[in-house]
Parts: C-alpha cells; structure tokens; sequence
C-alpha cells in the first residue's frame, strides 16, 4: 500500500452547523460541470463513515454542537477537517449571536480554513488540495 | 484438480480487475454525458488503494460477526458466479455442474448478504435500505426468471441436452432458431433482462437501497475502510457477471471462427477482445445510458415497474416466441 493512495482519490463529508446556506452552495457548485471536483476523485459522499474530508460551514449554534463532535468522531482515520467560510472562524454575519458557540475549531481540531463569505469554488477546491497534503502526511504518521 | 483450486481465484481477481475497469469506463463515460470531463479511467483502483487505508470503524450497536462477515459474503457470492456464467468466450470453470437455474439462485445471495449487513448494523439508515433492497429483490426476481425460462423453452424445442445448460445455449444462439415473430419476442424479452440488471446491480434509477441523497448510503452507511472496500469490488465482480449473463443467453457467439483464427493463443486472444467489447456495450445500455439519462425511482415505482410492467412485458414476449412456435 503506497503512501500516495490519497493522492486523488478524496471523499468528502459536508456538514452544514448553522451555515446560512451560501458555503453549502458553492460547494454544490464545484460538482458542477464547469469545476467537476470529479476528475480529481473528489466525491461528495452522504455517510461520514465513508469519509476523509469533513467540511464544516457555518458558526456553530449551541444545538449543534454535540452533533458535530459526534460526526467528527464518526470519521475513521486518518481524516482532516476543512472549514469552509468565514463564519466558522469568527462568527461572520453571526458574530457575537446569543446562541453561537464557535468557531469551528473551539470545537474540533479544524486542519485548514478556507475564508470567504462565501468563498468562491476554486478556494474551496485550494483548501481540499491542501487538505490532500495534510491527509497523506497523516497517513504516512500511522504507518510508521 | 489444480484448476478446480487455483482457477476461483484467478477468476475472482480478473472479475475484480475488470469490474473495476469497467467501473471507471462507466464514470468517464457517464461524465462526458454529463458536459464534465469526469475522473480518470482507473479510479476506481484508487479509491480501492485509499479505502485500504482507512480504519475499519464496527459502531457499538452493530452485531459485530454477522457486520464483520456479510462483507466477505457479499464477495464470495459474487466470485462464485463467475464460476458458472462463461466469461471471455470460453466454457465456464463449473460448467458441467450448474446451469442457468443455479447462477438465478446464486444471484440472490449478493443482494441477501448486503439486506444482512443493512440490519447488523443497527442504523435506521441502513435498515430501511436492508428493506428497500429486499423489496426490490422480490420484484425484480420474476421477470428475470421468466426471462432465462423463456430462453432455455425455446432452446428445449431442438436441443437434445438440457437446455438451461450454457453450453447448449452457445450451441443453438435463440436468434437463429426463430422467425420474425421470435425475433421481436426476443427482443423484447432481451430488453427486459437489460432493466432487471439496472435494478440488480442497483444502479440508477433502481439505487433506492444505497440512495445517497435521501438514505445517506443507505445499506452501507455505517461501513468504513477493508469491510466497504469488499462491497465495493464485490459490487464491481457482479456487474461484471450480470453482463457476462446477458452476453450468454443472449449473443454466445465468437469471433476467432468468423475471421478464420484457428491456432489456439490467437483465437483465445480475439474472442477475450471481443467478450470485453460485448461488456462494454451491454454495460453502455444498462448501467451508462440509463444512469446519465434519469432520476431515481420511488420504491413503490419500483415494484409496480417490475411485478406488473416488466412482467407482463416479457410475458408478451414470452407469448410471441411460442405464436412462432406454433405456426
């Protein structure tokens, strides 16, 4: 088993926790034909047990914050975490609410951040590349 | 002797290697259908090496043997049809001892194994695709049994041997022993065993039971790491199978003899090209055109499209094959 077994071929889990649905749509949109994340083997999977990538958007109510530990935790290894949009870090247009408990990573341990409100595909597609790197170096940790 | 022992496993890793080949060719397709450019033609080995990877999670409620081996199930049943259906133009290995009758039932064992993983592992996403996939099994079970039945009765009318047999099939092909009348019955009953293996290998617009949209998996959702990867190359051996079914029943014919290749290599060579082209056309219409074409089907759809439509359908066919019988 080569230590490049993750280059391109990524499954990804999106979780929405509390996004206002603009991140949740732009990463729809790099499914599209004109980004197709598909030719790099990245593939929007429904069951975070089949996950590698789990992509959180938006600041993190109270209510779900137990559900997206629980999500995080139903990840097998090796996983990384990609924050999507700007809410995650710091509240955005959420900032300082009554009922937000974020950001992301006062949460789980977040591995990249993609900024932007929301961000465009191509940053999206930037941060699962990074997330590639991340990943593989994970991989590499566990076998040795 | 040897080949009885070595023989499964060569056939089980060349199942896989062309399943998952062949899963690849359906993605790339599928995509340029789609406007995309879609992944490269080996992905799919990709996503088998990076599965490999992965830590095998069994969830706390699950029952962890029969979770733990309805994976290796589901895989073995799969390998064992390849033992049976004659795949790149040669005999089958069991050939002597199962005909069409037992690859009918050995069908049924995949889909059972996956109903098993769906209930041991104690999700409610997975129970109601352990239900799904039992429902679409009854309906689909009946049109594919009066399909194969209505081959081997026309066969049974000329051929001494027994007709299930698929060496008796290759012998007298069904197109060459009917009239116009047969011809378009068998057509028809050709059509309906195209459908019936879209809902087999529960592909769209028959994926309810792995639904991702609605069921999150469906069946699969708590599976992780080695324990998916054997579906999924168990998975990848049975569309292989089902087409090698179809080419059976339906075009045993080939190649070497028409372009007058006699010496043994060079014939085997032409006749496993030609096999493959005649799985990839198969795998076009049924998997492909129909997958890049539609949306999904509700379950009661489903069942109504199988145990009314379908089965009236290769009645009809059913009918057309004994009318130019009898006249």
């Amino acid at each position: 088993m080569s230590l490049n077994s993750f280059k391109r071929a990524l499954w990804l889990y999106h979780i929405n926790a509390g996004s206002c649905n603009g991140c949740d749509i732009e990463i729809l949109a790099t499914l599209t034909p004109r980004y197709d994340v598909e030719r790099f083997g990245i593939v929007l999977v429904g069951s975070p047990r089949h996950a590698d990538v789990l992509a959180v958007t938006g600041p993190v109510p109270r209510q779900m914050v137990s559900r997206l530990k629980r999500v995080y935790e139903q990840i097998p290894d090796p996983k990384v975490v990609l924050q999507v949009g700007s809410c995650g870090m710091e509240g955005g247009v959420f900032h300082e609410s009554y009922n937000l408990v974020g950001p992301v990573d006062q949460i789980i341990p977040v591995d990249v951040y993609v900024p932007g409100c929301p961000p465009r595909p191509e940053a999206i597609i930037e941060g699962v590349v990074k997330a590639w790197v991340k990943l593989e170096k994970a991989a590499e940790q566990r076998i040795t | 002797m040897v080949s009885i022992v070595v023989g499964p496993v060569i056939l089980a890793i060349m199942g896989a290697f062309f399943g998952l080949l062949y899963l690849g060719i359906d993605r790339k397709l599928v995509a340029h259908m789609q406007g995309r450019i879609g992944p490269p033609i080996i992905q799919p080995f990709r996503d088998v090496g990076k599965l490999l990877m992965k830590e095998s999670i069994i969830p706390d409620g699950a029952l962890s043997w029969l979770f733990k081996l309805a994976p290796i199930l589901c895989l073995m049943g799969s390998a064992v049809l390849l033992l049976y259906i004659p795949i790149f133009g040669q005999k089958a290995l069991l050939e002597d001892f199962g005909d069409a009758i037992v690859v009918l039932y050995l069908l049924i064992i995949p889909s059972l194994a996956l109903v098993v993983a769906g209930f041991s592992s104690s999700s409610p996403y997975a129970t109601v695709g352990a239900q799904r996939e039992m429902v679409i099994m009854m309906s689909y079970e009946f049109p594919l049994a009066m399909t194969i039945v209505a081959i081997a009765w026309r066969i049974g009318h000329v051929a001494e041997t027994n007709p299930f047999m698929f060496s008796t099939v290759a012998t007298y092909p069904i197109w060459s022993l009917v009239g116009p009348m047969g011809v378009a019955g068998t057509l028809i009953l050709l059509i309906v065993l195209l459908l019936v293996t879209t809902g087999e290998l529960s592909r769209i617009p028959f994926d309810l039971a792995e639904a991702e949209t609605e069921l999150a998996g469906g069946l699969l959702v708590e599976y992780s790491g080695r324990n998916l990867v054997l579906f999924y190359i168990a998975d990848a051996i049975k569309t292989f199978a089902m087409a090698s079914l179809i080419i059976a029943l339906f075009f045993p014919y080939s190649l070497s003899p028409v372009v007058g290749i006699e010496a043994l290599v060079p014939a085997f060579v032409v006749d496993a090209l030609f096999f493959l082209l005649k799985i990839l056309l198969v795998m076009f219409i049924c998997v492909m055109l129909i997958r890049a074409a539609m949306a999904r089907f509700k379950i009661d759809q489903v069942s109504k499209i199988y145990f009314i439509a379908m089965t009236l359908i290769s009645l009809v066919g059913l009918i057309l094959i004994w009318v130019d019988l009898v006249m």
